[in-house]
């Protein structure tokens, strides 16, 4: 099976690994060059994953073999729908993302363009890597490069960047490392690596303790990545002191494909059947996940920084997907899924506006942006359409993945989740609202108006086309995927159900 | 009982190593310390791998002349395994330290409680 | 940060020794692929053998002889040889990283296997060694220059 469609798979990391370290040898020279060799790197990894996402749903799932050698012996990559689907989104927001980052890097990074694309590009292959892997120590491996990567990234913003980063990194080792030791123990009672096969070899051996313990391992490492509830401490500092462009990026992405990891592992690894019922799982994963929504959603209320706010909000939105996936059902996973999706969108736009505002204001106050709609319509049009997909306002695409979520929770006859849903929705609504309050109408307090932009009536200074270009795509992107979820659904999502769903 | 206590020690080997490197990220206030306890989680798990692969009789896994018995080697794949921890370890611990270096730069010190009293 | 010893003893070992870490730097390198060793191995061998020149003679001799931006251009080329000869394969038609598809004048499969691995383990070496040296100068050199 050596078409060329088959070779994208890995094609899909290579261009993109390859030329982040291209970028130095030709950095050294052409300093400039550095975003355009980022930029074409990932525009061909887009263009892979659209090749293998229609291969996938044409042709059934694809087992690529590295280096020839047959697995177990062998690392696998295997793209199945859900693969597919989370290297598309992955993909486009990616490129979308790094093409808003131009302006933002010369303004705040102006020395450090060459490295600040390199680092960027292998966050990016290890992303891509998580997604398209089939063997669970390759995945430990890209894990870890995204992570170090982004450890990298974060720590070169500005005040408090390097103590939220310090911190970041000892928590998310631990989490990394709590994953390898999960992986240790499947080794240990089964003695193979690869995915499929694990799926085959462990259903004899459920009922003992050690498959029991590296689920759990499994899950606290996942769980410490992802942010959710509890283990979220290292989220609102690391992407509050980041670099702009680098929130925008690791924001709407890291999370999403760290929440990927968890449902590979609980529902590719495990049976589900084991897998949410062995411990009450489901019931415990769901019951956190709701306190994830409602405690992110009380925390952004009380903040004053406006990307504070939002990696609050990112913790509530976690808790969303893992209450999906905690339901156990195939409305609440579908609803998981599609969420995955909007939510990167919705969060790459807004973050991506907070990048537009940091550029041209230089503040990130909400209770300081006062009429800034006069100067920069566009992107606070963005603002507010992302902010109605947040709290869930058809047709926009937020509205659909909650219907989903609390289509779920009905199915599970479990009324709170219906009821944690909608009074978070409300939350959202209460924080965003505010936010765009106060970008439409002037702030009334007398002696912030001084330090409010003073407005010429009518005058424009919108950011530079190369921010604005993808801020109106993500934002027409979430009408879109709103008003096509059904297609969404039925042509893609529904394939990537695990089998008894 | 004491089939647990002495037939597994690699086991609990590993799991006081991995405390012993859990209580200095969490309980100690220099970063410097923090740093160090997470090398010895990282190595504590190194172990582990490495103590699996172990067999009775078993001796190192270079192909030795005559005919191959699998079990007169080692398992090679825990270490195998291993070597990409090890890498990782290596460059999380450089990523620590330039990070280190950085908040050195800044804040002048490297106590956790003077850097937080030093930015509120 | 590096306090310069006058002392003939450290400084006379550290010109006896050096040369033969780095000899056996190689040959741990050459024989990787069927006795303990390998690329990583040996990078790190070859990257402490140039460390130790710094901690005995100081870092002026260091900055004479190598730069931060000559080792990001080894580096970069190690990488190359890696990723290069696994893109060999596919443009050979094979799969990622196949080196029995590898186009060596070489009579049978296992031996361009063992070539493959060779090539790749030069390349990891050569990316090591200049990932190590280049740490250990960053942060040597950290307050001496404003540039981390």
């Amino acid at each position: 099976m050596n078409t060329p469609h088959v070779q994208a798979t890995i094609l899909i990391i290579l261009i993109p690994l390859m030329s982040s370290y291209a970028i130095p040898l030709l950095g050294w020279r052409w300093r400039g060059s550095a975003f355009f060799v980022a930029l074409a790197a990932i525009g061909a990894s887009t263009v892979c994953s659209f090749i293998l996402l229609y291969t996938v749903l044409t042709q059934g799932t694809i087992h690529y073999h590295l280096g020839g050698w047959l697995p177990p012996w062998g690392i696998e990559y295997v793209i199945d729908p859900l693969n597919g689907f989370m290297g598309v989104a992955v993909c486009v927001i990616s490129f979308l993302v790094t093409l808003s980052s131009k302006e933002s890097v010369q303004k705040e990074l102006p020395d450090k363009k060459v490295r600040f694309y390199t680092i960027y590009l292998l966050l990016f292959t290890g992303l891509m890597g998580i997604v398209v892997t089939g063997d669970v120590f390759n995945l430990y491996v890209f894990l870890e490069i995204a992570s170090l990567t982004a450890y990298a990234l974060i720590a070169i913003g500005e005040d408090g960047a390097p103590l939220a980063s310090f911190n970041y990194i000892i928590m998310g080792t631990i989490g990394a490392c709590f994953y390898l030791l999960g992986v240790g123990y499947l080794y240990i009672v089964t003695g193979s690596l690869n995915i499929a096969d694990l799926a085959k070899l462990l259903p004899p051996l459920y009922h003992s303790k050690v498959v029991l313990i590296a689920l759990a391992f499994f899950l606290i490492g996942t769980a410490i990545k992802m942010g959710l509830f509890p283990l979220h401490v290292w989220l609102p500092d690391a992407y509050t002191y980041a670099p702009s462009s680098v929130s925008t990026f690791i924001a709407p992405l890291m999370t999403k494909v760290m929440a990927y990891i968890l449902i590979r592992v609980m529902f590719s690894v495990f049976q589900p059947s084991y897998s949410l019922e062995v411990v009450p799982l489901g019931v415990i994963m769901s019951w956190l996940a709701a306190a994830a929504i409602l405690v992110g959603s009380i925390m952004a209320l009380a903040q004053k920084d406006l990307k504070r706010m939002l990696a609050y909000s990112s913790v509530s939105q976690i808790g969303y997907i893992v209450l999906g996936v905690g339901l156990g059902n195939k409305m609440g996973l579908l609803g998981a899924y599609l969420h995955i999706l909007n939510h990167a969108f919705m969060k790459a736009c807004l973050f991506a506006v907070a990048m537009a505002l940091m550029y041209r204001t230089g503040r990130r106050n909400i209770f300081q942006l006062g009429r800034i709609h006069r100067r920069m319509p566009f992107t606070i049009g963005a603002l507010v359409i992302g902010a109605l997909s947040m709290v869930g306002i058809p047709p926009t695409a937020g509205f659909f993945s909650k219907w989903y979520l609390i289509l779920g929770s009905i199915d599970a006859r479990n009324w709170f989740f219906v009821a944690v849903i909608l009074i978070s929705s409300l939350l959202n609504a209460l924080y965003f609202f505010r936010v765009i309050e106060n970008a439409y109408f002037e702030e009334k307090h007398g002696h912030l108006q001084e330090e409010a932009m003073t407005v010429v009536a009518g005058e424009r200074e919108e950011v530079p086309l190369s921010m604005l270009i993808p801020i109106i795509l993500l934002a027409a992107g979430i009408l879109l995927l709103g008003l096509f979820n059904e297609r969404i659904i039925s042509g893609i999502l529904v394939f990537a159900l695990p089998p008894g769903f | 009982m004491s089939e647990y206590l002495i037939g597994k020690y690699n086991y609990w080997i590993y799991v006081v190593l991995m405390m012993i490197g859990f209580y200095a990220m969490m309980g100690k206030r220099n970063l410097v310390k923090k740093l160090i306890g997470m090398n010895i989680f990282q190595t504590a798990i190194i172990l582990y791998y490495i103590s699996i692969g172990v067999k009775k009789g078993g001796t190192l896994p270079v192909a030795m002349e005559g005919t191959l018995r699998a079990a007169d080697y080692i398992n090679p794949l825990p270490h195998v395994l291993m070597l990409t921890a090890i890498v990782v370890s290596v460059s999380t611990t450089g990523v620590a330290l330039a990070v280190l270096l950085l908040i050195w730069r800044r804040y002048k010190s490297l106590e956790e409680d003077e850097i937080l009293k030093s930015i509120r | 940060m590096i306090i310069q010893y006058e002392n003939v003893i450290i400084k006379t070992i550290c010109r006896l020794l050096i040369p033969f870490l780095q000899l056996y730097a190689i040959y741990v390198l050459m024989h990787g692929h069927y006795s303990p060793g390998g690329g990583f191995q040996g990078g790190v061998m070859m990257g402490a053998s140039f460390i130790l020149l710094v901690i005995a003679y100081g870092l002026e001799e260091a900055r004479r002889r190598i730069s931060i931006k000559t080792l990001t251009i080894y580096a970069c080329l190690g990488l190359f040889i890696y990723s290069g000869t696994g893109a060999c394969a596919l443009l050979m038609g094979a799969n990622y990283l196949d080196y029995g598809a590898l186009p060596l004048p070489v009579a049978h499969v296992p031996k361009i296997r063992a070539l493959g691995i060779l090539s790749i383990e030069i390349g990891v070496f050569l990316g090591v060694m200049a990932i190590m040296i280049c740490i250990f100068l960053a942060i040597a050199s950290f307050d001496t220059e404003e540039k981390s």
